[in-house]
């Protein structure tokens, strides 16, 4: 088949890893990939951060969506996704690929009253669970839609990883490296 | 996972939740569980148009979880066949269902005015639809959009005109572009006064092991995407089969006069795909895409005014309203396709009722006073289109008897000989050979998917076979299929779903069967179905095979009678039929 062969194997698998780790602020810092840890000796400090590249190739498919579930939750979800693929007039329609666009001034995380989102020094904002109170402040704050609660009335928030990109039959999706500042 | 049906009677309005998980143990889901519920809610002899003929819906295990896994199967009586009525459907229907918690829906009773269903996770509300009643699908879908929560997880699956006027053959359009289009589901949605149903869930699936279950979703995707087995859906679609079936003498055409059609070049699948292909789609929950959707742009004036129409199309829709009416143009195609789509009329019944009425206007059977005066005339794209929307308003006995079927126009009118339906539903787009032929006689909804005749057709061109060898072929297909359409995946997916994989992915979700028990299934499906064909008088030993079938040489040569009668005589007794 003419298209790109989504490396499956390499697909992130968080489930497992959160479970018997919960995640906190240092831990996600030290979760980077070996090439971010290698480009941050070099100058300048670069991050991963999800791209609609293409968003007029999409077919509707949610492959995406049911990755994110599937992969970072362990769960077959559409309201768990942190991707969003949206309808415009039915299917009919043009498709709306809704993905974080990993604001460098994040209004998500300045909304969070109780800093339940805080943006990292990297560039990345990171979710403390124990914190959030599901006020859905973040939601209201992100006009883009990226950002919304999940199941258990916690936000889903994306945290580029790519696992969804391997899962779009399309190439609609990429994963772009920009700087840590700017970009 | 909790395994629930939900039961709605709209005579009295009244809805309420089961859970019946010894159903869904036994007979697995789908079609398994969807006949089933029919032997349960359909009693012997009910008028398929009364209120008492049940609508049953239903998903399987695997719907919404894994890949390709889109489709949802109607069980019903046939308004069309008087018998078993079975279609599929994809779209974000299995997808709703799932979400909403339903794994079947069953829906019965008859509502005091035009209604609609709207669902919403265990809510169930059944609303007016009385300003909504004779308008076209596709506006019925804009209009409920509007009216409807659920957005990007919804499912609305309704009727055109041709379902409220019960024509026999009148399908349900789910989501735009994908139906419920075989045996008249939307004759008994009209006969319910039932205009619609909405449905969308915000529930989800924890399946027992994650990492098992993305370790068998992975092998499923890929093999999907990387290997070959779908690649045919993927690229120019089901209608690549027009020109290999047109060269290969295939392809009726004429209502079967010929079985290869001189202008086929000019309506095959690479030119829709070059011309006219300006996206494709997928079913929720499938990577292939395969839904083909043409943009049909007409002048409407000569000061270059143009409406664009966005058409989607397959193989059968080109062959029933192309080849099959002489149609030798795309856009011509594409504008029949389109008043079905309105209409909501199955696009393959209602090709072969207007060839079998072309030939018969010829013959001199039926005149222009029948027809009142539309020319129904071979490649006449004019005629045709105002046929079609005469066969939903019916204004006269000739039409009224066009909107049953051609069996029943042929009885009426004369023409048997070439009145293409097998088993009373019209046929598909296959001069194979043989096994088409009694693979469609056989087949529980007399249709070419239930065992795929007409692959087992071009196989013995290349490599012959004995009629033996044949009907093993039909039987296993028959069986394996039963079981692929309790999980209700897409039949384009059925390489994908070896017994192997069948066995892991249920495995994934927490039910455990052999390979052993997987086949016994679907022996016991094929019988439950027979069990209710029989009852309501269907006799395979008393089906009627247009002559036509014998008079046109076919893919693999002329067919006999003779080959036929053999064959339906080892099937039966393969069967344990006396
Ligand atoms: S969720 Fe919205 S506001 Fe927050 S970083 Fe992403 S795009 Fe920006
Ligand atoms: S990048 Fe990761 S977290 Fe973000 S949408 Fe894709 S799968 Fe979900
Ligand atoms: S996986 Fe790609 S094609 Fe499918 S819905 Fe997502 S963005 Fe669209």
């Amino acid at each position: 088949m003419n298209r790109k062969v989504a490396d499956l194997a390499g697909a992130k698998d968080e489930t497992e890893m959160e479970a018997r780790n919960p995640s906190t602020p240092e831990k996600e810092a030290l979760r980077l990939t070996p090439e971010v840890t290698e480009a941050a000796a070099h100058k300048p400090k670069m991050r991963r951060r999800l791209k609609v590249a293409h968003p007029e190739r999409c077919i509707g498919c949610l492959g995406c969506m049911f990755a994110c579930s599937r992969i970072r939750r362990g769960t077959v979800s559409l309201q768990d996704s942190a991707i969003k693929v949206q309808t415009q007039g039915g299917i009919e329609g043009d498709f709306r690929v809704v993905v974080c666009r990993g604001c460098m001034d994040p209004p998500c995380a300045r909304a969070c009253p109780v800093h339940a989102l805080e943006k990292m020094p990297d560039g990345r904002v990171v979710f403390h669970k124990d914190l959030c109170t599901g006020c859905g402040k973040c939601e209201e704050a992100c006009l883009v839609g990226a950002i919304s609660l999940g199941k258990e009335k916690m936000p889903i928030k994306c945290i580029h990883c790519g696992a969804c990109v391997d899962f779009c039959p399309h190439g609609v999706l990429e994963l772009e490296e920009v700087p840590v500042s700017g970009g | 996972m909790l395994r629930k049906v939900l039961y709605i009677d709209l005579t009295s309005g009244e809805s309420f939740i089961q859970e019946r998980q010894e159903l869904f143990e036994d007979w697995m889901g789908g079609t398994g569980a969807g006949i089933k519920l029919l032997q349960e809610e359909c009693p012997s002899g009910t008028d398929p148009l009364s209120p008492e003929a049940p609508i049953i819906l239903s998903i399987g295990p695997l719907n919404g979880i894994f890949p390709v896994a889109t489709k949802t199967v109607a069980t019903f009586k046939s308004p069309l066949t008087g018998e078993l009525g079975e279609s599929y459907a994809g779209g974000r229907l299995s997808l709703a269902m799932r979400f909403a918690g339903h794994e079947a829906i069953v829906i019965r009773g008859r509502a005091d005015r035009p209604s609609y269903i709207s669902i919403n996770d265990s809510k169930v509300e059944i609303k007016d639809a009385t300003s909504i009643w004779g308008i076209d699908a596709q506006t019925t879908g804009v209009v409920l959009r509007e009216h409807e929560t659920g957005v990007g997880r919804r499912s609305i699956i309704r009727i055109g005109p041709a379902g409220e006027r019960l024509v026999r053959y009148a399908g349900v359009v789910v989501d735009t572009y994908r139906h419920f289009g075989r045996l008249g589901l939307g004759a008994t949605f009209g006969s319910k006064r039932l205009k619609a149903l909405v449905i969308s869930g915000t529930e989800h699936v924890d399946v027992p092991d994650a990492r098992r279950y993305k370790e068998v979703y992975n092998r499923l995707y890929k093999t999907a995407v990387q290997t070959d087995v779908m690649e045919k859906y993927h690229d120019i679609g089901t209608s690549v089969n027009i020109n290999v079936l047109n060269w290969l003498k295939g392809l009726p055409t004429k209502n079967f006069i010929l079985s290869s059609f001189p202008e086929g070049e000019k309506i095959s699948g690479e030119m829709f795909a070059e011309k006219y292909l300006f996206r494709r789609l997928s079913c929720a929950g499938c990577p292939i895409g395969c839904v083909h959707i043409a943009a049909l742009k007409s002048a409407f004036s000569t000061h270059h005014e143009f409406e664009v129409r966005k058409v989607s199309y397959d193989y059968e829709p080109i062959y029933s309203l192309g080849s099959n009416l002489g149609v030798e143009s795309a856009e011509g195609i594409l504008q029949l396709i389109d008043v079905c789509e309105r209409t909501g009329l199955d696009v393959m019944s209602a090709g072969v009722v207007l060839s079998w009425a072309t030939e018969a206007l010829e013959k001199g059977l039926i005149t222009t006073s029948e027809t009142l005066d539309v020319p129904m005339q071979w490649n006449n794209v004019e005629g045709y289109s105002r046929a079609l929307e005469n066969i939903v308003t019916a204004p006269n006995e000739f039409y009224q008897a066009l909107a049953r079927g051609v069996d029943y126009a042929a009885e009426k009118y004369g023409g048997r000989d070439f009145a293409m339906a097998l088993g009373k539903n019209e046929v598909s787009g296959y001069h194979t050979g043989p096994a088409s032929i009694v693979g469609q006689l056989v087949g529980v909804r007399h249709s070419h998917l239930d065992n795929a005749g007409y692959s087992i057709d071009q196989k013995a061109a290349k490599k012959p076979m004995d009629p033996e060898r044949m009907v093993d072929e039909l039987i296993r297909e028959d069986n394996s299929r039963g079981v692929f359409n309790s999980l209700v995946g897409c039949l384009f997916a059925r390489g994908v779903y070896t017994e192997e994989n069948i066995i892991d992915s249920l495995g994934a979700v927490g039910i455990v069967k052999t390979g052993e028990e997987l086949q016994d299934l679907g022996k016991r499906i094929f019988e439950e179905k027979y069990k209710f064909k029989v009852q309501e008088g269907f006799d395979l030993s008393h089906v009627r095979v247009p002559k036509r079938f014998y008079e046109t040489v076919s893919l693999s040569g002329s067919v006999t009678p003779e080959t036929v009668e053999e064959m339906l005589r080892i099937y039966r007794k393969k069967r344990g039929w006396s």
